[in-house]
């Protein structure tokens, strides 16, 4: 499923270094968990983004491994520890293949 | 009062059905944390656990996890479909090992979240999260 797919990140735009900020993110996924039936018995195959990863400056922060247990539009809350601004880059792994990105930078002074 | 033979029988059986339904559901518990522990015993320590108590839907039942130091952070929801919830890898730039998401469970069961600390030991916590609504569908 590659349609209506659109992630959102929130991180602070400045930060002091050493600082630990908190970052929020939202990614619009139906996340078909392969338990549910359609009207007519059949199982609806499943279709979940199986993986989350955060970056800093290419310094890995979370790297999360989601189950079909995650809630649709799948929400992740996390901290990051800022020492030189940069760039978060934010990955997603769909089950079909699809990779979704985001990029936020923050300059820490 | 007389017992007969039918009432023996009908009272072992109610007591076998009885002691077979929780040891069926913490087996495949046990099997769970096992899987992801590889048979290592989950000790109690720095670990917390966020998670409602009553949760009126069970398709997003917001939790959050935290366990200063650790390399990982497994949570699962022992009577779901499957109980495997998720994964938290936390790299060398993470701030602070906790982290919060949305799950979904099946029907009132045990969360229960285990980390894995850097010198390869686990501890456990678990919190009981009434559900009005089940979130796995079928």
């Amino acid at each position: 499923m590659a349609s209506g797919v659109k992630p959102r990140v929130k991180v602070p735009k400045t930060a002091a270094a050493g600082d630990v900020i908190t970052i929020k993110t939202l990614i619009s996924h139906k996340m078909e968990s392969g338990n549910r039936k359609d009207k007519d018995g059949n199982k609806i195959p499943r279709s979940i983004i199986n993986r989350f990863t955060c970056d800093f400056n290419g310094t890995n922060v979370i790297d999360m491994t989601m189950y079909p247990a995650i809630s649709t539009n799948p929400y992740v809350e996390f901290q990051a520890k800022v020492d030189a601004s940069g760039e978060f880059k934010f990955t997603w792994y769909d089950d079909d293949g699809d990779i979704y990105e985001a990029a936020k930078s923050i300059s820490v002074s | 009062m007389k017992l007969t033979r039918r009432d023996a029988l009908a009272m072992g059986l109610g007591a076998t059905v009885v002691a077979m339904l929780p040891m069926r559901l913490s087996a495949a518990a046990d099997d769970a944390i096992m899987a992801y522990t590889g048979g290592a015993e989950a000790g109690e320590g720095d670990i917390t656990l966020t998670a409602p108590e009553i949760a009126e839907n069970g398709n997003t039942v917001p939790i959050g996890v935290a366990a200063p130091g650790a390399v990982e952070i497994m949570v699962l929801a022992l009577a779901n479909p499957s109980p495997d919830v998720a994964l938290f890898k936390f790299g060398p730039a993470a701030g602070a090992q906790a982290a919060k998401t949305r799950i979904r469970l099946a029907g009132t069961q045990d969360v229960v979240a285990i980390a894995k600390m850097p010198d390869g030991s686990f501890i456990k916590t678990s919190q009981s999260v009434k559900v009005t609504i089940g979130g796995c569908g079928g």
